[in-house]
């Protein structure tokens, strides 16, 4: 009997498939999201729009409240650590948090290297912009990809681009012979592996979820007909006006994202979502996808 | 053979996989008037409260328990947890399909989620490599329910002749003798 093994990380990921994944900060929060049909929850203590506004150092959350949502919800539970911080994630793995998410929400720790995940027995997912930054996560032992988007803004456009850009460079890889992938792997900064492993799939080896600025039902359609296998929501849900119905409506936008007159259903009377940020209008050095290497 | 995988949520591409490497066709489910072309039924693995919730706001919580009445249907993991009589959390509606009783995670939080070699008795000369993730336990409820793999004396494999529960994911690997097995109660 094996505990820990990457099959049993990845396979956590594969069954999150076309659910969702919300972020919460109380237990009521998260039994309203559980109620709401979510497929896991993210124990963090400000959620990201709240990061942003309040500023200072973002950390891991207080063991006493994930304990806490822990024991009010079936689903798993998430917690976010920061990038390169392996202490707060082995703590993380010690309280029993079923996925951890390395997350450039949190004020990076380590400004040159991630964790080594492999060395955990529970699955991380990590966030990437591009195929050769979802790459190196996985070469350190990722078993989930989201694209970063840009966190806590309702903007969905920054998720747009980093779905697209990862699609892209997945393509163009299938189109490319043996000798020119290793100067493709040098240039992606990416494990020849990966690359080589890619170019006969065209797809990513682990799950590929989406995240950061997803607010209505139409913006979980876009991102799966763009590739993603599932979404994050962290903002969108308790930013706006009436979170259950729009939690509600979110979870089902995922399985119909391709039926349209369902989703326009969906969609209805939801109340106002989230206000949300033009991304013109955070500064470069504010913007959180910028942190990962 | 048509083959419908429940495609509300969770691990259905993985079940398609492995039925279309069978030769069989697999049409992912996500509406009640979809099953009348089917076969047999998949509830794949995923979280039996978020399946709950959306079989009944789509109707397919009827639909489906029609027809396992005439069709073979295989459960696993969530799935085997629906497919049960009862199960010991009121946040998720068992289907009703078949005469066991299902505990949710009850081998643990995913620090404990694990793979192990076992033996299925329709073919016990080579082991399976099976993988439990934050898997249910289930427990027979009548005699009729015959055990085909156990782990640590615990059922995790089991049948009442016309459906499969399996508490881990047979759909993760390439050994595809479950799916087989499921395939020849079609006939």
């Amino acid at each position: 009997m094996k505990t820990g093994t990457f099959e049993v990380k990845k396979g956590l990921a594969e069954m999150l498939k076309g659910g969702v994944i919300m972020d919460v900060t109380t237990p009521e929060q998260a039994k309203i999201a559980e109620d709401a049909g979510a497929v896991a929850v993210m124990a963090l203590e400000r959620i990201p729009a709240d990061i942003r506004r309040d500023g200072g150092i973002a950390r891991a959350s207080d063991p006493k409240m994930i304990k806490e949502i822990q024991a009010i919800v079936s689903i798993p539970v998430m917690a976010k650590c920061r990038i390169g911080h392996f202490a707060e994630a082995q703590i993380l793995e010690a309280l029993g948090v079923d996925f951890i998410d390395e997350s450039e929400v949190l004020t990076p720790a380590d400004e040159s290297n991630h964790i080594w995940k492999q060395d955990f027995k529970i699955p991380f997912v990590c966030g990437a912009r591009d195929l050769g930054e979802a790459l190196r996560r996985i070469g350190e032992g990722a078993a989930m990809i989201r694209t970063k988007g840009e966190a806590g803004s309702g903007n969905i456009v920054e998720a747009v681009r980093h779905m697209r850009t990862i699609q892209n460079d997945m393509k163009r890889l299938t189109t490319l012979g043996y000798d020119q992938l290793m100067a493709e792997a040098k240039k992606l900064g990416a494990p020849l592996e990966l690359i080589l492993e890619i170019s006969k799939t065209g797809k990513l080896p682990v799950p590929n979820f989406s995240a950061g600025g997803i607010a209505t039902p139409a913006d979980v359609s876009l991102m799966m007909q763009l590739g993603a296998e599932s979404v994050f929501v962290g903002s969108g849900i308790f930013k706006s006006e009436d979170p259950a119905p729009r939690a509600r409506a979110i979870v089902e936008a995922v399985t119909y994202y391709n039926d349209f007159l369902k989703l326009a259903e969906i969609s209805e009377g939801l109340g106002s979502p989230m206000k949300g940020l033009d991304i013109k209008d955070i500064p470069e050095n504010q913007r959180m996808q910028e942190r990962g290497w | 053979m048509t083959i419908g995988i429940l495609a509300l949520q969770g691990g259905f591409d993985l079940h398609r996989h492995v039925f279309e490497n069978l030769g069989q066709k697999a049409v992912l489910i996500k509406y009640p008037d979809q099953l009348q072309d089917c076969d047999g039924l998949v509830i794949p693995g995923g979280e039996s409260t978020t399946m709950t919730m959306q079989m009944h706001s789509n109707g397919l919580f009827d639909s489906i328990y029609e027809f396992s009445q005439s069709h073979p249907v295989m459960g696993t993991c969530a799935g085997a947890i629906l497919m049960g009589n009862d199960v010991d959390d009121p946040r998720v509606t068992p289907l009703k399909i078949m005469n066991i009783e299902c505990q949710r995670n009850s081998w643990g939080r995913q620090v404990f989620s694990f793979q192990s070699e076992i033996l299925l008795t329709f073919d016990p000369d080579e082991s399976f490599y099976a993988t439990f993730i934050r898997a249910p336990k289930m427990i027979p409820s009548d005699e009729k329910i015959e055990i085909l793999a156990q782990f640590n004396g615990e059922p995790i494999l089991l049948t009442d002749g016309n459906h499969i529960a399996a508490s881990f994911h047979p759909e993760i690997g390439t050994d595809y003798r479950i799916h087989e097995h499921y395939l020849r109660l079609l006939k």
